[in-house]
């Protein structure tokens, strides 16, 4: 249990209070990875674990992606659920054949005769610093492509701590994406275990004139221009999106039926997104409602570069997104000051890489 | 000349029973696939009967097995229910897959034939999971991973044998070789010359070699090996040679197109398992009429099968949606 400073703890120690809480809960949840027991312990995610629970049910492991997702199926089938971590995203590529022949449709093809799919993947996405274009990608939208599987992305330390625990819980096969650049935000977070619906997206604030849907990083991005969008006077309804897979069709398209706006900020790439594909289920639903066409923000269909020179016109920041509102309303933008960063390639001084 | 095998007569009429009961259903099946009602692809395990047969009297329900898209035998020596696999195939909601998997997916948890999976190599981790927590549980049971020489060449395969003896775990690798991956042949996928069995035990598992087409001579060294295994928890890797009679996919021979070896066909069709199980057996006067009744006993199983599968209903329009997700 970590010390709480005004009730609040970081992302990170939200993310190991909960494996921890679950771990004495359910003895036979068995958590694996690379580098879960290294000195640095996935950056923190992992601390105490082993020290507590031991190498039989927290171990590390070959770096062999593909086949340690199977294991994980067969210890679920075998009746212990199981949380595996990955550093990175997108080293999680090479166990696609497991994630998608198997694991997704295993309760579907069995018809849910084959036992509990119970496996939760944590996939940290990196940013900056030289992430370049193999240690930043974000992959919900083909995550989300697949039927079976649920895709999450909390944004805030309570949402992830209740969150993790009902994934530890659900007999359903999650990925858990874990944005780097959240670890150190600090929030309320109660110190008792408690779930999250791994269903429901988040009415953060409630607005009648735009429905701004954020996920992942966006969502600290858009709280950092909640006081300029007031004094413009746009009263914008803020959803943070959470769940991928499934979508919570109803909260949003009785969002944009209220509001007849909106704009959706996604950190993957534009094409084929989870902003696309929400612009297409407001199109299907609410189309009689619009006043504006739909407005989507993501990275350019271009892989990550490295340089610091070339990554300042690759992400969207709270800046890009004010602009972005602002236009829909026909105003003019005054920027942020940016004195509380001093370089656009880290999400704050906390954070000197590498990685 | 007779070679003392050590094996007792009912054990080998036990092995013959499965071999046969697995033969009746695949012809079955190759017969009545023409009628248009098996509408999926069906693998076949005519001629590859032996190891599944002997491993049938070895494992019990308890003990994990997986499989791959030539799944019928291993789930038939598993003790797998044989009217829900036709009714599978059938695509009909009595299917132990509920229509949704067919002939590549089975399962039958009951005995513990956890899954079967179309793509090579995919099931091979499944089983070391299953392994694991079996350790976890420190169980005395086994879990058997059934693939084919294919197999061996995907990633999935090295990384799973890897972590088997890393961790020691109660894992057989049982290798089938039938010297194909569909139409392409061992010498196009592998180096000339190589023994996959000594290749694999490279890696440092303990490795072994059967003509898998007489299960009268390997059965008891298999029974130690697998007693080993289970007692001492550490996995092991069997190559069985072995040959399919029909076509990769499908209910028909295919040899018209020539890509197997006149010589090469002539001689396994020669060391057919079942057929010479049989006659081994049948040369015993004193059991002649046994054999005959199980042979009965099997075709009725294979008849009511199918009768029960004709029978069942295909799955409503409400299971279409069903258990994509499992509710809590």
């Amino acid at each position: 249990m970590y010390i709480r400073k005004n009730n609040k703890i970081t992302f990170v120690e939200a993310i190991n209070e909960s494996i921890h809480l679950e771990m004495i809960r359910n003895k036979k949840l068995i958590t694996f990875g690379l580098g879960i027991n290294d000195p640095k312990r996935i950056f923190g995610s992992t601390k105490g674990l082993v020290e507590k629970f031991g190498h039989q049910r927290v171990f590390d492991v070959p770096t062999s992606e593909n086949a340690l997702t199977g294991i994980g199926l067969g210890l679920s089938l075998g009746g212990n659920p199981v949380l595996m971590t990955h550093q990175r995203a997108d080293f999680f590529l090479l166990a696609f054949d497991q994630l998608i022949n198997s694991i997704s449709k295993w309760n579907y093809m069995f018809d849910g005769n084959s036992g509990i799919v119970n496996i939760t993947i944590r996939l940290i996405v990196g940013r900056g610093w030289g992430q370049g274009p193999t240690h930043s990608q974000n992959l919900q939208s083909i995550f989300s492509h697949f039927p079976g599987l649920r895709v999450v992305i909390p944004t805030t330390p309570y949402d992830v701590k209740g969150l993790l625990s009902s994934s530890l819980r659900d007999p359903n096969p999650v990925i858990f994406l874990e944005h780097r650049w959240l670890y150190n935000s600090e929030g309320y977070v109660p110190k008792k275990n408690y779930l999250v619906n791994l269903e429901k997206s988040k009415v953060l604030r409630n607005g009648k004139d735009i429905t701004v849907i954020s996920t992942s990083y966006m969502t600290p991005e858009l709280k950092n221009i909640y006081k300029k969008l007031e004094d413009k006077h746009i009263d914008f309804e803020h959803i943070d999106l959470i769940s991928c897979k499934p979508l919570d069709k109803k909260t949003i398209i009785n969002s944009v039926k209220k509001t007849g706006r909106i704009i959706v900020l996604d950190t993957g790439f534009e094409s084929n997104s989870i902003s696309s594909e929400i612009i297409s289920l407001v199109n299907e639903f609410c189309f009689k409602n619009l006043k504006h066409k739909p407005v989507r923000v993501n990275v350019p269909d271009i892989p990550e570069p490295t340089s610091y020179g070339l990554t300042k016109f690759y992400y969207n920041d709270s800046n890009d997104i004010l602009e972005k509102i602002s236009s829909i309303f026909l105003k003019k933008t005054n920027k942020l000051k940016k004195n509380f960063l001093t370089h656009h390639d880290v999400p704050g001084s906390w954070f000197k890489g590498p990685f | 000349m007779v070679i003392s095998t050590g094996l007792s007569l009912n054990q080998k009429i036990k092995i013959f029973e499965t071999c046969s009961l697995i033969r009746h259903v695949e012809l079955e099946i190759s017969r009545r696939y023409d009628m248009g009602k098996m509408r999926c692809p069906v693998h076949l395990s005519i001629g590859q009967e032996g190891v599944p047969a002997a491993l049938s009297l070895l494992l019990n329900k308890k003990d994990y097995a997986v499989s791959t898209h030539r799944a019928h035998a291993h789930y038939i020596a598993k003790g797998g229910n044989i009217k829900r696999m036709i009714a599978e195939i059938y695509g009909k909601s009595t299917g132990c897959s509920g229509g949704k998997g067919g002939s590549m997916h089975l399962v039958d948890k009951k005995k513990g034939f956890m899954g079967s999976s179309s793509i090579v190599g995919n099931s091979i981790p499944l089983g070391v999971g299953l392994g694991l927590s079996l350790k976890l549980k420190k169980s005395k049971n086994l879990s058997i991973i059934f693939l084919g020489d294919a197999a061996v060449e995907t990633g999935a395969f090295f990384e799973s044998v890897n972590f088997s003896i890393l961790k020691k775990l109660p894992v057989v690798f049982i290798c089938e070789n039938n010297l194909y991956s569909v139409y392409t042949p061992l010498k196009d996928r592998q180096p000339k010359n190589r023994k996959i069995y000594k290749m694999v035990s490279g890696l440092g598992i303990k490795s072994y070699f059967f003509d898998g087409s007489k299960p009268f001579s390997f059965f008891k060294k298999l029974e130690k090996i697998l007693q080993k295994t289970r007692k001492k928890s550490e996995p092991c890797f069997i190559e069985f040679s072995t040959y399919r009679h029909l076509e990769h996919c499908g209910p028909l021979n295919d040899d018209y197109l020539k890509y197997r070896p006149k010589k090469e066909l002539e001689k396994w069709l020669k060391k057919d398992p079942y057929i010479s199980m049989k006659s081994t057996l049948e040369k015993n006067i004193k059991i002649k009429n046994s054999i005959k009744n199980i042979e009965k006993k099997n075709i009725r199983t294979v008849n009511t099968s199918f009768l029960f599968a004709e029978k069942s209903n295909f799955p409503t329009k409400r299971s279409l949606k069903k258990n994509v997700y499992k509710k809590k």
